[in-house]
């Protein structure tokens, strides 16, 4: 359920970044699908909608946060942050699926379901990550 | 396939990688004097009205795609929960994904919670939804049901907004349906009254506007339950298509008829149990 932020709390919300190169397979830019590169397409977004929903999860959380501080005190916030990376911190390997069960739940999206769940769900993707490279990534070796 | 540039796991939801494609397709094809396929749009006549007993909600079933009739039997009043019904119009695809999306939230909530949702609960959350994609979901909704707290009648826009009426209706076919209500509408009418009054809204939306026709459906929603008429009534311009072409038993006659029966008799007897736990 999204709370009614008031306007001061937009300063909480993510700063917008680039959009990034456009790279396929083999990490060069990919011509056929993306189109030739140019510097328009890495810094705006072709869609609407593609900035809001890249941030949306988080923007939402930060605006939460910071209601609950305002209302609750500094404690209130700082518990749950607590328990979502104490959640977060245990899942399965980088390139395999975790069900992120525990966190879910104390986010309360155990209770709903909207696009998230539906489209482009990760256990079903059809390409996998290279193994070694994810670990490196994630462990901060690359 | 293992892709050597995949750091992360991509996200879920929408994904927007062929956009900037989908653009540069729709110039080349409009040079070629060809158009990209239109979506099925519902293109409608909708209305609701609130009535003493409860919420009467009607709607036509035509939909179109572009400036054919895409489905002459689309059904446009959706099921939200035991006690609510929502109708549709805009983008077909977009008022069924959401108002599906709606129903399961609702399902959820009232297992967890043993009650029957109410209207406003489903109004919050569709405006949410609904703004969240900033109208690029086109789904205009008509949102009635009967709950603890009374008989309820709801519209929401394709860009979150709401509106709370007695009296409503939607679509490309509205403004007679409108014209239709204005006239007729009093509170606290009796059902029947309700029901012929949303069945002459939905009739002038069919007769005055092009994107709606063909049959009316009515739902009649009270506290002791829901009534879906479907069709409440159909149109005179009926299809003669039969859908089945096999033919019936006894079209061909049967001239004689001879009997053989075969002897059988039982040589062996095995049985072997089925282990059903």
């Amino acid at each position: 359920m999204n709370t009614r932020g008031l306007r001061s709390q937009l300063k909480d919300s993510v700063p917008v970044t680039g959009m990034g190169p456009q790279v396929g397979a083999y990490g060069v830019q990919d011509t056929l699908r993306s189109g030739f590169s140019s510097v328009k397409n890495e810094l705006l977004p072709s869609h609407a909608l593609e900035l809001s929903e890249k941030n949306f999860q988080l923007n939402q959380d930060k605006m939460n946060f910071s209601n609950l501080r305002n209302i609750q005190g500094l404690h209130a916030p700082l518990k749950l942050q607590m328990e979502y990376r104490a959640a977060r911190q245990i899942q399965r390997l980088p390139f395999l699926q975790s069900s992120h069960l525990a966190l879910d739940t104390l986010k309360g999206n155990d209770e709903s379901i909207s696009f998230e769940d539906i489209l482009n769900d990760p256990a079903q993707s059809e390409m996998m990550g290279e193994p070694h490279i994810m670990v490196e990534y994630k462990l901060g070796m690359m | 396939m293992a892709l050597s540039n995949v750091v992360e796991t991509p996200a879920s939801g929408f994904n927007f990688e062929n956009v900037s494609r989908n653009v540069a397709l729709e110039g080349l094809l409009e040079g070629g004097h060809t158009k990209a396929p239109k979506p099925m749009k519902t293109g409608t006549t909708i209305a609701g009205v609130v009535c003493k007993d409860g919420v009467v909600l009607g709607a036509d079933t035509r939909a179109t795609s572009g400036e054919v009739v895409a489905d002459k039997m689309c059904a446009k009043i959706h099921y939200i929960s035991p006690n609510m019904y929502c109708c549709g119009a805009g983008t077909a695809a977009d008022t069924e994904k959401t108002t599906d999306l709606l129903s399961s939230n609702l399902t959820i909530f009232s297992m967890n919670s043993g009650r029957n949702p109410r209207v406003v609960m489903a109004v919050n959350i569709l405006q949410d939804m609904l703004f969240r994609y900033r109208g690029q979901i086109g789904a205009s909704l008509i949102l009635g049901g009967v709950d603890c707290t009374g008989n309820h009648l709801y519209t929401v826009g394709p860009y979150g907004s709401i509106d709370k009426v007695p009296y409503l209706a939607m679509g490309s076919g509205d403004l007679a349906a409108l014209g239709i209500l204005e006239d007729r509408f009093k509170p606290n009418m009796e059902l029947e009254e309700a029901k012929e009054l949303v069945r002459d809204a939905i009739h002038s939306g069919i007769m005055s506007d092009l994107g709606s026709g063909n049959n009316i459906d009515i739902c009649v929603i009270t506290k002791q339950g829901v009534d879906y008429i479907r069709p409440y009534q159909e149109s005179e311009y009926k299809d003669k298509r039969q859908r089945r072409y096999k033919y019936r038993p006894g079209t061909t006659s049967i001239l004689t008829e001879k009997i053989v029966p075969l002897e059988l008799e039982v040589v062996q007897e095995t049985v072997q149990r089925m282990d059903t736990a």
